[in-house]
């Protein structure tokens, strides 16, 4: 019963913080913050799709979390490989 | 022989149970096809792991664990407050070297992932001789005192399990 | 007196969802408000870690009352408890060898220059 309303505040929360870190990425100083804004992103949309799948019932969008969670990850460290060494593969 | 066809028993143990909660249910079935790709991954991919990652005490890292897990939610309500309450002029940041007395890399990286996830502090980067690591401290008047806190409270349980 | 607990284990549960909501929103928060790139770091590494790792936790127990408990989650969880320290860290080379992070570096006390900065740029 109380589970509904706990979970409308956190999407809620997501959501106010994927407009947070709209406003950084497109204020940010710096490409590294940049990537760090697409990391956090990514992470917040992983709560998003978890917290969808609570409230549906479904464990198949557990599926998709993973694949985020796998994704972003490389991602970053692709970025910030370019940056660092000028290539992603050595 | 079973060296051979086992050539990293943790890695292979990490793998079945890795498979199991990919697939999120206990069937016999699973189990064959976590059991195969637990032997061929370690198997096909020893080139890139030549040495074994020695645990003295396995019982300890578990409440290391136990302990960092604790930490990292301490660690929250910290960087929490500093975040929402401190005035940005107030907040002192400070960098920290970190001199290590580890040797073995596995321990140095768990060493490097604790400080990253708990109170204030990110390792940034290390010493090109690896002997040294620099962190990063979000407030800390004086660095000193993390720095020690750092070496008693997390680096001696890391030597006690690993070396 | 199982209703009773079911009606507490909500609670909780519920309890967990709203801690982590608020920490996922003070995460981004911070990347906002803290001044320097290297403060920046901090705020999202940690506490959107621990906002995620709240719904999992509940996800991962909502059907805790049928008897249901599904244990993907905690591997979704590992995963990210592993990687956040490894992306701090590639964000935080590239900021030392960009000059972007704050300037006058300790030094290591070691003989030898740290890392990112001895290493030699590779052609791209």
């Amino acid at each position: 019963m109380i589970l509904g309303p706990a979970l409308f505040f956190m999407f809620a929360c997501i959501a106010l913080a994927l407009v947070l870190n709209l406003i950084r990425l497109f204020t940010a100083p710096t490409l590294t913050d940049r990537i760090l804004v697409l990391d956090t992103m990514t992470v917040n949309a992983i709560a998003l799709v978890v917290l969808y799948g609570i409230s549906s019932g479904s464990a198949l969008y557990l599926e998709a979390a993973v694949l985020l969670a796998l994704t972003s990850f490389v991602g970053t460290i692709a970025y910030c490989k370019y940056l660092l060494r000028g290539s992603i593969i050595e | 022989m079973l060296k051979r066809l086992f050539p990293h028993p943790y890695l292979t143990m990490t793998l079945v149970v890795l498979w199991f909660l990919l697939v999120n249910h206990w069937k016999i079935g699973s189990l064959v096809m976590a059991t195969l790709l637990a032997t061929a991954i370690p198997l096909i991919s020893s080139a890139w792991w030549p040495d074994r990652a020695m645990v003295k005490r396995p019982l300890s890292l578990a409440t290391y664990t136990v302990l960092v897990l604790w930490d990292v939610i301490v660690a929250n309500f910290q960087v929490a407050r500093i975040v929402l309450f401190m005035p940005r002029d107030k907040i002192r940041s400070n960098w920290i070297t970190i001199p290590l007395d580890l040797h073995s890399p596995e321990a140095i990286s768990l060493l490097a992932g604790t400080i990253t996830m708990t109170p204030g502090t990110l390792t940034a980067d290390m010493s090109a001789c690896g002997r040294a690591l620099l962190v990063h401290a979000l407030h800390a008047p004086d660095p000193a005192a993390v720095r020690d806190d750092i070496k008693t409270r997390y680096e001696s349980r890391l030597k006690r399990i690993f070396e | 007196m199982t209703a009773m607990l079911s009606v507490g284990f909500e609670l909780f549960l519920s309890a967990i969802l709203v801690g982590g909501g608020v920490f996922a929103l003070i995460g981004s928060y911070g990347l906002l408000r803290l001044p320097r790139p290297m403060q920046r770091l901090h705020a999202p590494t940690k506490a959107t870690t621990v906002g995620v790792g709240a719904a999992l936790v509940v996800s991962a127990f909502d059907l805790l009352p049928q008897g249901q408990i599904s244990w993907q989650e905690l591997l979704i969880v590992l995963f990210l408890l592993l990687t956040a320290p490894i992306s701090a860290l590639f964000l935080a080379k590239t900021l030392i060898l960009r000059g972007e992070a704050d300037p006058n570096l300790p030094d290591p006390g070691t003989g030898t220059p740290w890392a990112t900065l001895a290493q030699e740029r590779s052609d791209p």
